[in-house]
């Protein structure tokens, strides 16, 4: 008696969980983008775009850092389009076969994130060492703050930062909210934010383009409608909308 | 005779509910204990000394050795008159105050963090008049992680502590009251001493749950070795890094948790009188 409730009870849980898996697995009309943070207002639009052209169908953005999309790629989740903020994730998926033909799509560049004004006068890299300002940078175990800090050492600059944000929306959020002066950022994080501040532009260095891979899923259940995301990134309306959100050309 | 049928009646349920029972009962302890299990089978115990010995790994624990400390003097010093308030004083609004009390156990402790930064941040109702006439600013000071692991951790001290209040025998207090004692000698002569079980649990715990605190923090007070990175944030930073430190200071944490909960002997949030 005992045996057959929890039997029955296994067998209930585990037809449930088979439902929900296998719903997640065969989308019906989805296409589910795997996309880096700093992606995500660019996407949204791109994934508008798609949908217009397809009636019915719905792209699912799957936002986070590169390092995480990765991970739960070689998990196994399901999925249909990667594109990474770091050539380093995209090399682990596609060397486990689960993606193939990376290519790079776009760019960014850091900038010095300030308040709208530029109340503080920053102007440079150098200005970032006065000990009238509170900066805040990236963590170094976060891409961006690798860069920041490259940056910075090129430029023969030493800051004492007032905190290592744990990722790059977070050390902008502290400019915006007035906490930090300044602050070490992409230019597409501060084009994000739509004028609540304003970006420094740096020096050209040909050593800190970042760039952005992304390439279609090889287990994709949509692979004819998820190249034809990855296309729309190269094509005309893909580069406008990219361009307006701040990312630059590959 | 009929008392004990009716006791013996409770206590038995029908084999299919004692089916289910056992099922969730079972389902429950497993959802709780498996991800310990799983903590413990990760650990690379070659790795648990060397890294324990590691300056930066010491810096942050001291850190959080510091703050955890601060915050739960200041708990106990903010939250017992607190607790007595409520558990002793009649007023309009009380019950607000009550749920104004708990209110940072159920919010999200991100959500915590931004709410002190529109109080005591720069910009801050308080915090901006604060930095003009002191010059004084608590983001992404050791102060502010005190302020901020304070704010999550006190509901635990006025919870334990209010539940301590009410345990006590009213009529004591009445008695001393009646022999002609003050409301503030009965408090520190007749309750206090009696509460004293009830004060080292809720300081405990207010404790644990600071030493535990990421949201609030990491949101109010940033993210700097030595001045404002507590264990739980190196936690989340170095599982992207090094997921073994991560997991070694995650193995820190656990074992002083574990430590207070079982050294207070189920006496916290007012359970296990």
């Amino acid at each position: 008696m005992h045996v057959r409730f929890a039997l029955l009870l296994l067998a209930f849980v585990g037809t449930t969980s088979c439902a929900t898996g296998a719903s997640a697995a065969a989308p019906r009309n989805e296409l589910t983008v795997f996309a880096a943070a700093s992606l995500a207002e660019a996407f949204e639009d791109v994934a508008i775009e798609l949908e217009r052209r397809h009636d019915g169908l719905e792209v699912r953005l799957n936002l986070a850092g590169s390092q995480t999309l990765a991970a739960q790629l070689l998990d196994g989740a399901p999925a249909d389009v990667f594109a990474a903020a770091d050539d380093v994730e995209m090399g682990r998926v596609v060397a486990a076969g689960r993606a193939a033909g990376p290519r790079s799509f776009a760019s960014n560049h850091l900038v010095i994130a300030v308040e709208p004004g530029n109340p503080a006068a920053v102007t440079s890299l150098a200005d970032l060492a006065r000990d009238d300002l509170v900066v805040v940078l990236p963590t170094d175990a976060v891409p961006a703050g690798r860069y920041a800090a490259a940056a910075l050492e090129t430029a023969g600059v030493e800051v004492a930062p007032a905190s290592l944000e744990v990722d790059v929306r977070s050390a902008l959020g502290k400019v915006v909210l007035g906490e930090a002066d300044a602050a070490i950022v992409y230019a597409s994080d501060v084009a994000a934010v739509d004028g609540r501040a304003e970006a420094v532009p740096l020096p050209p260095d040909p050593g800190a383009g970042i760039g952005y891979p992304v390439a279609v899923v090889t287990d994709s259940r949509r692979p004819a409608l998820a190249a034809e995301f990855v296309d729309l990134l190269f094509a005309e309306t893909g580069r406008d909308l990219l361009r307006r959100h701040g990312f630059g050309a590959p | 005779m009929t008392a004990t049928t009716a006791t013996r009646r409770r206590r038995t349920f029908d084999r299919p509910v004692a089916a289910l029972v056992a099922v969730a009962l079972a389902a429950g302890i497993a959802l709780l204990l498996l991800p310990l299990v799983g903590l413990l089978a990760r650990t690379p115990w070659s790795r648990v000394a060397p890294l324990l010995g590691d300056p930066a790994l010491r810096e942050t624990l001291r850190l959080s050795l510091l703050v955890s400390l601060a915050s739960a003097a200041l708990s106990l010093v903010l939250g017992v008159p607190l607790a007595w308030l409520l558990a002793r004083v009649s007023f309009p609004g009380k019950r607000l105050l009550r749920a104004l009390c708990v209110l940072p156990m159920v919010l999200p402790p991100v959500v915590g963090g931004v709410a002190l930064l529109a109080a005591f941040g720069r910009r801050g109702l308080v915090g901006a008049p604060l930095e003009r006439l002191t010059g004084i600013t608590l983001p992404f000071t050791t102060a502010g992680v005190v302020i901020a692991v304070t704010f999550v951790s006190l509901p635990f001290l006025v919870v334990t502590v209010e539940a301590g209040f009410l345990g006590l025998d009213a009529r004591i207090e009445e008695a001393a009251a009646t022999l002609g004692a003050s409301r503030w000698t009965v408090l520190r002569r007749v309750s206090l001493p009696m509460l004293v079980p009830s004060l080292v649990a809720g300081t405990a715990l207010a404790w644990a749950r600071a030493l535990g605190e990421f949201g609030a923090s990491i949101t109010f007070a940033g993210n700097l070795g030595g001045t404002t990175r507590t264990v739980p944030l190196a936690v989340y930073l170095e599982l992207h890094r090094d997921p073994d430190a991560a997991i070694v200071l995650s193995l820190v944490l656990l074992a002083v948790s574990i430590a207070i909960l079982v050294g207070l002997r189920d006496r916290y949030l007012g359970v296990g009188r």
